[in-house]
């Protein structure tokens, strides 16, 4: 092997690096290095002049190898690798050391800091001087998307996607397409009907032809990379063709069981076979087997016998369908926070105390009380309510760290939905800040302070407990320093918006990060906010952060153009550090064969052979070998023993 | 400067690229200080992690080796980190039978969200080797 002839570009990032590690003092050190031919530190390397002086010194050295010091290669791996191109050699024999996230962000101490960061460049100095230049490998694209979530966030993704004449399939986990936006009353700012903005936009995606809707259907596998996932979804049982049912009702009025309604949030009952909302889409009954008596014609069977169009078939059984699709949009929503978390305020027990949504139901006119607010416990109309901001949000040492950002502004819309509902009645909002930036947002909440005469008061809410009849809220007053006492006829809760069950467990399906919060994880929080960390996975709505309905059409979009612009290219190129056998070696053992996640090896004529589609380059092989007759190409195990060897130093 | 007052554990800090890098990551962008004395290197998968390698760092002067991957169930390669775990079991029983330390070698699960998890682990295990001094055992001695 000739000696190599090794570059090393050492970053200052104007003083995030170099306010704790001694620059040249790395780059000094890197000379030294038997394989390094030159050295060069700059301000910003990522900058304009940084990466044509990276070019232009690799074609006046004839270097053929290049190391960046500088902050993660999660940034700028790609930049370096390009430059390394544009000046003429092969991407893969750059290499970053990350000084910056892993070394000077985290040590004070220059002296150790600087030691650390000669050790962490040293080692990857080593590193490339093994590294072989590779070539990408080209993969034909699927030219299809997956959308999970049949929210606004997943209808909008379709929508944009599948108008880019891209097939989409969109996965909806409950019977109805819609989401927790169909559940809303109103919208702030402009108080405008939820349901007359999303219908039309559901049965536009209903009835788009490039659109494959699958309602009450589950992920639960997902395989292969960007460009060529497999997506195993459970169809569930509805045991009713949505084709032949005419959504009569005379189903609901036969069937003798009676279980609480999810959609309209526990507030009403609903039978065992349903239909979620009179306009669901699909428009069609769901019968719930985990509430029916049997599905047996021996045991009850009323709903078959009365169904004239013939619909409802006891038969059906969970079907599974294997997707083929290039990309996927993850947008599987939200959740309250759980109200037993909250044992002071009633922890979900106490009649007349409502969570946010329960109180959009009673608003809406397609609720069980067709608009009208009236208390659950006595439907009576409720003269002093009380709303309760900041529920679990901003309590760091107790609950979510976080704020919510759309409580404050849902808050005050239901502050004067109430007062348009019961115009003598008395609101009154507990709260900590105001944060109403967005819009148009901090003039509705002026209105609802000044025009609605809500009664805003600055501080905590202590306890909620049952006091002849009503609810006695103890407060504060943090203005005025007083405590408050209120007896109220109906105390509404914002508790924190926190990430879906389903958005938890879409993550382990899909094996995409969180973040400490629980929602999905962004790529980069400014570059890259609506991609995750997974190349061909993109995040769309609250799942990935609290956000209202426009920052949610927003992602959404911006997350189908992400997809339509990888989606439209004709080959993909995937990472060639894959996995290479030794034949000289291999002894045919087949160990490497057993420890393959991916099943990428055989063993052929008594050798291990890679399937090159297959393999995804964990390594699990090389570290089973008895023999090092197997590695992943650039990550080697003679490198990583140098690498080792130069870190001990 | 006698040995006493300089000692500073050397240790060698196996990531996996997936989890436990972007932990550190992360722990970086939040600027949660702590010591200095573990170097990383990441790997692709701490199922790519040979027995081998921890080995081969006490023997080039390591006072400490960690193992980072992914919490089991999340890693990004099916089961790379069961592999790990199980392997690294083994390599501790080993590690014990001949005589080092069982607080030399430590594995964790630390996923790209938790950045102050990465730190606390880092911290707590420069803080349980300070007390044990430099690893002779398996260094190799260079004859003079």
């Amino acid at each position: 092997m000739t000696k190599k002839r090794t570059g090393v570009f050492v970053c200052h990032c104007g003083t995030n690096i170099a306010a704790t590690v001694d620059v040249a003092k790395v780059a000094r050190e890197m000379a030294d290095e038997n394989t390094v031919a030159f050295t060069q530190e700059y301000v910003y390397m990522c900058s304009e002049p940084g990466q044509e002086s990276v070019v232009q010194a690799i074609k006046d050295n004839k270097l053929d190898s290049v190391v960046v010091t500088c902050c993660s290669p999660n940034l700028h791996e790609k930049t370096f690798r390009d430059n390394a191109q544009r000046a003429g050699i092969n991407n893969f024999t750059c290499e970053i050391a990350n000084i910056r996230e892993q070394c000077s962000w985290v040590h004070n101490d220059k002296a150790k800091g600087t030691e650390k960061a000669i050790k962490i460049s040293r080692s990857v100095v080593r590193r490339v001087n093994r590294n072989k230049p590779l070539e990408a490998i080209a993969v034909n694209v699927t030219r299809k998307a997956m959308v999970i979530g049949g929210g606004i966030a997943g209808i909008q993704a379709a929508l944009d996607i599948a108008n880019a004449g891209v097939e989409v399939v969109l996965v909806e986990k409950q019977a109805t397409i819609g989401g927790r936006m169909l559940q809303l009353s109103e919208t702030f700012p402009t108080l405008d009907c939820s349901q007359c903005v999303l219908s039309p936009k559901m049965v536009e995606v209903k009835r788009h032809p490039k659109v494959k809707l699958m309602t009450y259907s589950e992920v639960q596998e997902l395989s292969g990379s960007v460009g060529n996932f497999q997506v195993k979804v459970l169809k569930k049982p509805t045991f009713v063709d949505p084709d032949k049912c005419k959504i009569c009702d005379h189903c609901t009025e036969v069937c003798p069981v009676v279980v609480p309604n999810e959609y309209e949030l526990n507030l009403t009952a609903r039978r065992a076979i349903y239909i979620p909302y009179a306009q669901a889409i699909p428009a069609s009954f769901t019968l719930d087997e985990s509430a029916c008596l049997g599905l047996n014609p021996v045991v009850c069977g009323k709903c078959k016998d009365v169904c004239e169009a013939g619909a409802i078939n006891y038969d059906m059984r969970p079907e599974t369908v294997i997707e083929d699709v290039g990309a996927v949009v993850v947008a599987t929503g939200f959740d309250l926070y759980d109200q037993e978390n909250m044992p002071e305020l009633g922890g979900g027990k106490l009649e007349d105390v409502l969570d946010g949504l329960q109180f959009e139901r009673l608003c809406s006119a397609s609720g069980a009380t067709k608009g009208h607010i009236l208390r659950p416990s006595d439907h009576r109309e409720p003269k002093d309510v009380v709303f309760i901001q900041c529920v679990g949000s901003r309590d760091p040492a107790k609950h979510c760290a976080y704020c919510s950002k759309i409580c404050c502004m849902y808050t005050a819309k239901h502050a004067r939905l109430y007062k348009k509902h019961v115009p003598d009645g008395r609101a009154y909002v507990f709260y900590i800040d105001i944060r109403s930036g967005g819009k148009g947002y901090e003039e509705f909440v002026q209105r609802t302070m000044e025009d609605d005469d809500t009664l805003y008061l600055r501080g905590r809410v202590s306890k909620l407990y049952r006091h002849n009849g009503k609810v006695r809220v103890l407060g504060t007053d943090t203005l005025t320093g007083q405590n408050v006492e209120i007896d109220a006829d109906m105390v509404v809760l914002a508790q924190a918006m926190v990430p879906s069950k389903g958005t938890t467990e879409i993550a382990k399906v899909l094996k995409i990060g969180r973040d400490k919060d629980g929602f999905l994880a962004e790529a980069h929080p400014k570059l890259r906010p609506v991609e995750s960390v997974t190349a061909g996975i993109y995040l769309a709505g609250a799942a990935q952060a609290p956000k209202d309905i426009p920052e949610t059409v927003a992602q959404a979009g911006a997350a189908a153009s992400k997809v339509i612009a990888l989606l439209s290219q004709a080959t993909l190129s995937r990472s060639p550090l894959i996995a290479k056998v030794r034949p000289s070696h291999c002894t045919g053992c087949g160990m490497c064969v057993d420890a393959c996640p991916f099943i990428a090896i055989r063993l052929e004529n008594g050798k291990a052979v890679v399937n090159e589609a297959l393999c995804e380059g964990c390594g699990s092989c090389s570290a089973t070998c008895l023999r090092a007759a197997i590695d992943v190409k650039n990550v080697t195990q003679l490198q990583i023993h140098e690498m080792i060897e130069a870190c001990l130093a | 400067m006698s040995e006493q007052q300089a000692y500073e554990p050397k240790v060698v800090a196996f990531l996996c690229k997936w989890c436990s890098s972007a932990g550190s990551d992360l722990a970086g962008v939040s600027r949660i200080q702590y010591p200095a004395n573990a170097t990383p290197i990441t790997i692709p998968c701490t199922g790519a992690m040979s027995p081998m390698y921890i080995l081969s760092a006490f023997n080039k002067g390591a006072d400490g080796v960690l193992v980072s991957g992914c919490h089991i169930g999340d890693c990004h390669y099916i089961e790379g980190n069961y592999l790990a775990r199980r392997k690294m079991h083994l390599t501790m029983e080993l590690l014990k039978f001949i005589g080092v330390e069982p607080d030399r070698f430590r594995m964790s699960w630390v996923s790209a969200a938790e950045g102050a998890k990465f730190a606390q682990v880092v911290t707590d295990f420069i803080n349980d080797l300070e007390p044990l001094g430099p690893q002779d055992k398996l260094k190799k001695v260079v004859s003079s």
